[in-house]
C-alpha cells in the first residue's frame, strides 16, 4: 500500500518528504483496514466473499446419536468397502498380534490415515444412562461432513482436493497431491489425515463411498447400520428428517427409516417404529456450522460434549480468507500498478547512480 | 565502469575455520536424519501428527527463515526505490543473506512436503487452484528466489571477470529490483493470510483479518533487524570498522515499524473485543512475552544517542528480531489448538537437528561466499 502511495507522489516530493508520505500512507491504509474491522459485525464484513450454496444434488448422511448402539458395524464396513488396513492403537498392541505381525482386532479410537469413519463414545460420571449428559454416555460418528464451502478445497494449491459440482462430495486425488497437509491444518472438523509412518504417505478422508454410489449401492456405513442411526440421502431430505426428529416429544412413537431415506440407493428397506425415550437437542449439527455441511447429526447430548466444534461462525472460513485474497489481487490490478510504480522508480534511481 | 570491480571485495582468509567446520558437522547430522525421513516417512524424524500437521519445519524453517531473508527486500526498497544511496554498502550482503534465507526455506519445504515428488504440480497451470493462498505464496517465493539469484549475479560476474554480461545485466537490473520488492510484499503478507482460514483454531490473541498487515510489518522489521545484526557480527568477526552511521539511520526506521506494529496490535485487539484475552486467556503469557520483547527493543532506540552506539543497536536489533520470531511462532504453532483433540506437539530432537542443520548450512555458505566473492563493501585504506 505504501508503494502505490509512492508511485503517485513520485515526481513532486523530495526524498525525505517521500519517506514521510510513505509512512503516512501505510498508517492510513492500516487505519482503513482497522475501520473495516470496526464497521463490520463479526459475521459479515466488507472483505468476505458470499458463502457458497449447496450443490443441486447434494447427498450426505444423517447420524442420529440416540439410535446408535455403538456396534461399530459401520467402522468395519467402511474398512471393507474402502480397502483400508486395521488401525491398532499403542495401548492395544501388546495382546493384539495375530498370526505373524498382522493385528487381529481393528481398534481405532480416532480418524486416521487408516480409518475414514469411527464411532467415539462420551461418558460422564457413572455412565449408567444412555444419551444422558449427566452420569450417562452417548455415541458420536466421525467422518467427513462434506462442507458446502470446504476449507480443504479452498486451501489446496494443486486442486487435489475438489468438491463435485453435482453431488457435492469432497474428493481427494493423491496423484495430484504434494503432501503439504494444509487441508489437515485447515479443516475445522479435524477430518483429513496423513500417514506419517509411510515414506510415501497419502492424505485420507471419507469420500462418501463414491465408488459404491456409482453402482447405486449405499456407502458402507449406511448400508450396514442396523438401527438407521446412519441414514443416507439427499441433504435436503436429511435436513427435513433431522427437523422432524428434533421436534419429537418424549413418549411419542416414531418411524425411523434405514439405508437410503428415499429408498432408491441400495433398494427399498424396512424402517422401524420406536419409542422416543429421550429429548433431542434442538441443535442440528451441520445445518449452519461454517456455511453448512451435507452430513448432519442429531443427538440428545449437546455436541460440545461429543467433542465437536461448536460456537463456530455461520459462514465458512474461506469466505474471509478468499475474500482478503480476491480483494488484494482482484484482476491482478493492484500488483500490476505497484510493479509499474516500483519499476519506474528502480529504473530512474539505478540510472542516477551509474557510479554504483 | 572499471572502478566497480574494486567497490566490493572478497574478504579472503581461510575457509576451513572452526565455525565453518562446526556448521559442516551439523549439516552432516541433519543429512543422516533426512535419510531416515525419506526412507521411513515424516514420523521417523519428527513428532508431526494430524493435530499439528505443521511443526517447526514450517514455522521456523519457512515462515521465520523467510523473514530472515527479508534483508534484501528492505535494503533494495530503501536503496533503489526510495533512492537512499547511503544504504548501498549494505545491498550485497543483504541480498546474499536473502538468497540463502529463501533458498533454504525452499529446501525446507521439500523436507516437509509429504508427497515431495509432486512438488512441481505447483508450477503447472492445469493443477493450479487460484483460491489457494499457498499457491500464491509458493509461486511468489519460487519466483523471488530466482530474482535473488539475478540480483546477486553481478557479484559472480565481477569475480569471474565476465564484464560484458555484467554490463548487459546492469541495464535490465531495474526490472528485477522492482520484482524483488513487489514479490516479498505479496508473499510475506500472504504468509499471514494463510492462517486466517484456520479460524477458531488460532487463539483470538492472534486470529485477525489484520494478519497480512502484521506479517508484512514483521517481515520489514525483521529485515531491518537482520541487516543491523549481520552488519555488527561481520564487523566483529572479520575485524572491519563498524557501519554505525548508516545503521543508526536504519534504526530510526526500525523504531517506526516496531511502534506501528505494537499500536496496530493493540488497536486490533480492542476493535475485535479480545483485549481481555491478554489477562489470563489461554497462551496470554506468550502474547505478553512477544510484546515485552518488542517494546523493550523499540524503547532502546527512542534515545537518539543509542542509535549511534553499536552495542545498544545490536541489543535492540536482537530484541526486535526475537520479538518478530516469537510473533510468527505464536501464529503458526503456539497459539494454534487442533479442532478435535487432544493432540500434543513438541519437536523431536531429530526434528530440531534438521532445523539446526538448515540454518548451519545457511551460515556455512554465507561464510564461504563473503570470503570468496566480492560481497562486502571495500574498506578504505586508512581503516584497513
Amino acid at each position: 500500500m505504501s508503494k502505490s502511495m509512492m508511485s503517485k507522489n513520485r515526481t513532486s516530493v523530495s526524498r525525505r518528504g517521500f519517506l514521510r508520505n510513505a509512512v503516512k500512507g501505510s498508517a492510513a491504509a492500516a487505519a482503513a483496514a482497522c475501520t473495516t474491522v470496526v464497521a463490520a459485525p463479526p459475521e459479515a464484513n466488507a472483505l468476505q466473499r458470499p458463502p457458497k450454496p449447496l450443490p443441486p444434488d447434494a447427498v450426505g448422511l444423517l447420524y442420529d446419536s440416540t439410535l446408535c448402539i455403538g456396534c461399530k458395524a459401520c467402522v468395519t464396513a467402511c474398512k471393507e468397502v474402502n480397502h483400508m488396513p486395521p488401525d491398532v492403537g499403542p495401548a492395544q498392541q501388546g495382546w493384539n498380534a495375530g498370526g505373524g505381525d498382522k493385528p487381529i482386532y481393528d481398534s481405532p479410537v480416532e480418524l486416521s490415515a487408516k480409518t475414514l469413519n469411527v464411532i467415539k463414545a462420551y461418558s460422564h460420571g457413572t455412565g449408567a444412562t444412555k444419551d444422558a449428559a449427566e452420569n450417562g454416555f452417548a455415541f458420536i460418528k466421525r467422518q467427513c461432513l462434506h462442507c458446502a464451502d470446504p476449507s480443504c478445497v479452498s486451501v489446496c494449491p494443486v486442486s487435489a482436493m475438489t468438491k463435485d459440482a453435482k453431488t457435492g462430495i469432497v474428493n481427494h486425488d493423491p496423484s495430484a497431491c504434494i503432501g503439504c497437509r494444509y487441508c489437515v491444518l485447515s479443516c475445522p472438523f479435524g477430518v483429513p489425515k496423513y500417514d506419517y509412518n509411510d515414506a510415501f504417505g497419502e492424505i485420507k478422508k471419507c469420500q462418501l463411498c463414491k465408488q459404491q454410489l456409482a453402482k447405486n449401492e449405499l456407502p458402507g456405513c449406511a448400508d450396514v447400520c442396523p438401527t438407521g442411526a446412519t441414514l443416507f440421502g439427499r441433504s435436503e431430505d436429511l435436513l427435513a428428517e433431522a427437523k422432524r426428529r428434533t421436534a419429537l416429544k418424549v413418549g411419542e412413537h416414531a418411524h425411523f427409516p434405514r439405508g437410503d431415506i428415499a429408498g432408491k440407493v441400495g433398494g427399498p428397506r424396512d424402517g422401524h417404529e420406536k419409542l422416543v425415550e429421550v429429548a433431542y437437542q434442538t441443535h442440528i449439527y451441520g445445518e449452519k456450522e461454517l456455511g453448512g455441511t451435507q452430513c448432519l447429526a442429531v443427538s440428545a447430548v449437546p455436541f460440545d460434549k461429543l467433542n465437536l466444534p461448536t460456537n463456530v461462525p455461520e459462514n465458512g472460513y474461506p469466505t474471509l480468507s478468499e475474500g482478503i485474497q480476491h480483494t488484494l489481487y482482484a484482476g491482478m490490478i493492484a500488483p500490476a500498478t505497484v510493479f509499474a510504480g516500483l519499476a519506474y522508480l528502480a529504473h530512474r534511481n539505478t540510472k542516477n547512480h551509474t557510479d554504483e | 565502469m572499471s572502478s566497480h570491480a574494486h567497490e566490493h571485495q572478497p574478504l579472503g582468509g581461510r575457509v576451513l575455520t572452526l565455525p565453518f567446520l562446526i556448521c559442516a558437522v551439523l549439516v552432516a547430522i541433519a543429512g543422516v536424519i533426512l535419510f531416515q525421513r525419506y526412507t521411513q516417512g515424516l514420523g521417523a524424524a519428527s513428532n508431526l501428527n494430524d493435530g499439528y500437521p505443521w511443526g517447526i519445519w514450517v514455522a521456523i524453517d519457512v515462515v521465520i527463515g523467510s523473514a530472515f531473508g527479508c534483508a534484501g527486500y528492505v535494503i533494495a526498497l530503501l536503496c533503489y526505490i526510495l533512492n537512499r544511496g547511503e544504504y548501498h554498502p549494505l545491498v550485497r550482503p543483504a541480498v546474499l543473506a536473502s538468497l540463502f534465507g529463501y533458498g533454504l526455506a525452499g529446501l525446507a519445504v521439500l523436507v516437509d512436503l509429504g508427497r515431495y515428488w509432486n512438488f512441481y504440480h505447483m508450477m503447472l497451470p492445469w493443477y493450479a487452484q487460484p483460491n489457494s493462498v499457498m499457491l500464491e505464496v509458493g509461486l511468489c517465493v519460487a519466483t523471488y528466489t530466482l530474482v535473488l539469484v539475478v540480483e546477486f549475479a553481478p557479484a559472480f560476474l565481477e569475480r569471474f571477470g565476465i564484464e560484458g554480461l555484467r554490463a548487459k545485466l546492469n541495464k535490465v537490473l531495474w526490472v528485477f529490483i522492482a520484482l524483488g520488492v513487489l514479490l516479498p510484499t505479496m508473499h510475506q503478507s500472504s504468509l499471514g493470510t494463510m492462517m486466517v482460514i484456520v479460524g477458531h483454531k488460532l487463539s483470538p490473541l492472534w486470529q485477525s483479518q489484520m494478519l497480512p498487515v502484521f506479517f508484512l510489518l514483521t517481515a520489514i522489521l525483521m529485515g531491518f533487524a537482520i541487516v543491523v545484526w549481520e552488519s555488527v557480527m561481520a564487523s566483529l568477526n572479520f575485524r572491519r570498522p563498524m557501519e554505525t552511521p548508516v545503521l543508526s539511520k536504519l534504526s530510526g526506521l526500525m523504531l517506526a515499524v516496531a511502534s506501528l506494529f505494537v499500536v496496530l496490535r493493540f488497536v486490533d485487539l480492542i476493535v475485535r473485543g479480545q483485549i481481555g484475552q491478554i489477562f489470563g486467556g489461554p497462551q496470554s503469557g506468550w502474547f505478553i512475552a512477544e510484546m515485552v520483547l518488542m517494546i523493550a527493543g523499540l524503547a532502546l532506540l527512542i534515545p537518539k544517542a543509542n542509535r549511534n552506539r553499536s552495542r545498544a543497536l545490536f541489543l535492540a536489533a536482537s530484541l526486535l528480531l526475537v520479538a518478530g520470531i516469537l510473533y510468527r511462532l505464536n501464529v503458526y504453532l503456539i497459539g494454534f489448538t487442533p479442532a478435535v483433540g487432544p493432540w500434543h506437539y513438541f519437536p523431536s530432537v531429530k526434528e530440531i537437528m534438521v532445523t539446526v542443520g538448515v540454518f548451519a548450512l545457511e551460515i556455512a555458505l554465507y561464510l564461504l561466499f563473503v570470503k570468496k566473492l566480492p560481497v562486502m563493501h571495500a574498506v578504505h585504506p586508512e581503516h584497513g
